[in-house]
């Protein structure tokens, strides 16, 4: 750990849309040590899967995609070419989908896609590289691996072909994964499978794992660090236990209200909720993007909002309140 | 629960088996998928049913045959008493109706909020258009919607408020029976603890009766008062809702409570012990179904299918509980 792997600072994402521009990430900053989970938790339209293809790379050419500072083992991906990319794609940094039936090609065979990436980026046979597939499909758990190489994807079940993505993504040995919702899609006992799968693999192979989901539980069993974002930003930071155990931003608070825990949360009661709806991101944002929703709303949340230290390590969230609650004095806005 | 009155179930299924004809291949000849396997379950008034387990054990298929959209092979069953066919949908459906998953294509995208919610009262032939749209309006006004979006069109409204259109449809009829297929699954956090909510009242409200299919057990845990777990077609454990999550009985149970993953850091995903995949329903294990990835599996289970066991709030089949304890009832060599 302490072993910057990624640095991302002013991360913005800009779409134009017709009418203006759609301000969908602004300005987030975040790093990731080796080894290390960051787990980005949001809502739909927070612009967390933005995130993740921009740091891929992947974003459309009409999406303006800029940054103060991005790098990644010392490469500036702020100044990358595509042909730069690509040599990092699938090699040292590799990404795993949350729909195994839409991105894998249902016109190839399982051993031709996991072969793909190690054939492109190493100097191998393609008897080393079908070993390596063999590999890694029996360390993902699947028996017969040798067997599966000749199927088709859509000859496995949902939580086969999502062993088969993690261990497509794994094939080259990344220093880097990005896993984007990648247990939404299966049955709870297949996701706690996967999701061990994932955290036994990064341990043994010092991966680092960006993980995004909307589930919290995911992301309280899963992270190291936690980034809370919310309409483009990201509204608290820290590690698993400060953002669980001691949530500050106000939006973070009322995501734990929001769901049933067991055993914490009184059968049959009321569940907390966030009322409204997400802002437009479209045209300029100023301000607190919670305001509209926040039960510790006061005047100030319209203009800039500083960043505040709870105290605890590297524990941050943004809000016009020193502790994320109004003041007795301050009246609603 | 005190608001149960169990003596006058409103739902019961008595031995209800659903077997389709499943092609293999092109010239294969069709073998037999048993869905739904002697399915036996009572619901009283104001109870609510949560119906758990894992993709393609028969949930739906049970959901289907509450609905009348598919007729079971045998079996029957009952509402309020009386035998239900599935060819006297019409007045079934009066009685019974559903709240699908995916607000996003369960509401016609052409019809407006007004048309998509009066439509059961048009089928129904009740009342006339002024009193249609004045029921439209009184329904809206109870899930929570303003009567401006009476002229709107889905496209224009947020999941959340697509999902209260989808519950003000299914209960302009005044409905005793709610069949909630995975109903917040689709949503957000923050919009699925207002639906959640939002059931919770007009089941005290209106004296409804749910079936609730989810695979989120912290939900089931939350909003549900009997729980039924299926496993390849059959109930294998039936309890209340607190004998289920405080002292389950049947392994696989077990497991799925295992692989709930509550928000609480540091305590790592959990082993399920689940080491194999869902198995193929067309071909089910010999004995009891599930003794292929049961970590108590005795010898019998391989052999004997295990019948339902009576216990104080439902049943379970499991051989643990034959009253021998672990070892074999009976000689089985």
């Amino acid at each position: 750990m302490g072993d910057t792997l990624l640095t991302v600072r002013g991360l913005t994402i800009n779409i134009p849309v017709g009418g203006g521009t759609l301000h969908a990430v602004r300005g987030i900053d975040f790093d990731v040590d080796r080894g290390e989970t960051l787990c980005i938790v949001g809502e739909s339209g927070s612009g967390k899967s933005l995130t993740s293809l921009a740091l891929m790379g992947l974003l459309g050419g009409r999406i303006d995609r800029r940054a103060t500072e991005m790098q990644f083992d010392g490469i500036d991906l702020t100044r990358a070419n595509a042909r730069t990319m690509r040599a990092l794609r699938g090699d040292r940094m590799s990404m795993i989908f949350q729909e195994p039936m839409t991105s894998l090609n249902p016109a190839y065979t399982i051993g031709d896609q996991l072969t793909e990436a190690l054939l492109l980026h190493r100097d191998v046979g393609r008897e080393a590289a079908r070993a390596r597939a063999v590999e890694l499909l029996e360390k993902v758990g699947i028996t017969a691996a040798a067997s599966r190489l000749g199927q088709y994807p859509h000859q496995l079940s949902g939580g086969l072909r999502q062993r088969v993505m993690i261990a497509m993504a794994l094939m080259c040995e990344p220093e880097l994964i990005i896993a984007d919702e990648p247990t939404t899609a299966l049955d709870v006992t297949i996701q706690a499978q996967i999701l061990r799968l994932l955290v036994d693999l990064g341990r043994e192979m010092n991966m680092a794992m960006i993980l995004i989901t909307h589930d919290l539980g995911v992301v309280a069993r899963v992270a190291d660090k936690v980034a809370v974002m919310y309409a483009g930003e990201l509204v608290e930071t820290g590690s698993a236990s400060e953002v669980f155990n001691a949530p500050m931003h106000p939006y973070t608070r009322g995501l734990l209200r929001c769901i049933p825990q067991p055993g914490k949360t009184e059968r049959g009661a009321r569940l907390g909720t966030i009322p409204g709806i997400v802002p437009s991101l479209v045209g300029g944002v100023t301000g607190c993007p919670f305001r509209t929703r926040c039960d510790q709303v006061v005047d100030a949340c319209r203009q800039a909002i500083p960043r505040r230290n709870p105290g605890s390590g590297n524990h941050e969230f943004r809000c016009v309140h020193e502790t994320g609650h109004r003041m007795a004095e301050e009246s609603p806005a | 629960m005190s608001d149960v009155n169990k003596d006058a179930p409103v739902l019961e299924l008595r031995g209800v088996t659903k077997t389709y004809s499943v092609k293999q291949g092109l010239f294969g000849a069709p073998k037999p998928l048993t869905a739904v396997n002697d399915v036996t379950l009572t619901l009283g008034r104001g109870e609510v049913l949560g119906l758990v387990g894992e993709s393609g054990c028969g949930k739906s298929t049970l959901a289907k045959i509450l609905l009348g959209l598919e007729a079971p092979t045998q079996g029957e069953v009952l509402v309020d008493g009386e035998r239900i066919d599935a060819t006297d949908r019409r007045r079934l459906a009066r009685r019974i109706q559903p709240i699908f998953q995916d607000p996003y294509s369960s509401l016609n995208p052409r019809k407006s909020i007004e048309d998509i919610v009066s439509l059961p009262l048009l089928v129904h032939n009740v009342g006339d258009a002024a009193s249609r749209t004045k029921a439209v309006r009184e329904i809206l006004d109870i899930v929570g919607l303003p009567a401006r979006v009476m002229q709107t069109y889905p496209s224009q409204m947020s999941g959340g408020q697509r999902q209260r259109v989808a519950i003000a449809r299914a209960l302009i009829m005044k409905p005793e029976i709610v069949i909630c297929d995975e109903p917040t699954s689709a949503l957000d956090v923050s919009v699925q603890s207002q639906i959640l909510n939002l059931l919770g009242d007009l089941r005290s409200e209106f004296g409804l009766t749910y079936l609730f299919i989810s695979h989120d057990l912290a939900v089931i845990e939350h909003l549900a008062t009997r729980v039924a777990v299926m496993y390849l077609g059959r109930i294998v454990e039936e309890a209340d809702v607190a004998g289920l999550f405080d002292q389950s009985r049947h392994p696989y149970t077990q497991a799925l409570l295992k692989s709930v993953l509550t928000p609480d850091p540091g305590m790592g995903v959990p082993d399920t012990e689940l080491g194999m995949e869902y198995p193929n329903p067309i071909a089910p294990p010999p004995g009891c179904h599930f003794h292929p990835r049961c970590p108590a599996a005795m010898d019998r289970c391989k052999i004997i299918a295990p019948l339902p066991i009576p216990t104080p709030d439902g049943h379970v089949e499991c051989h643990l509980f034959d009253g021998d304890g672990p070892e074999p009832v009976r000689s089985i060599s």
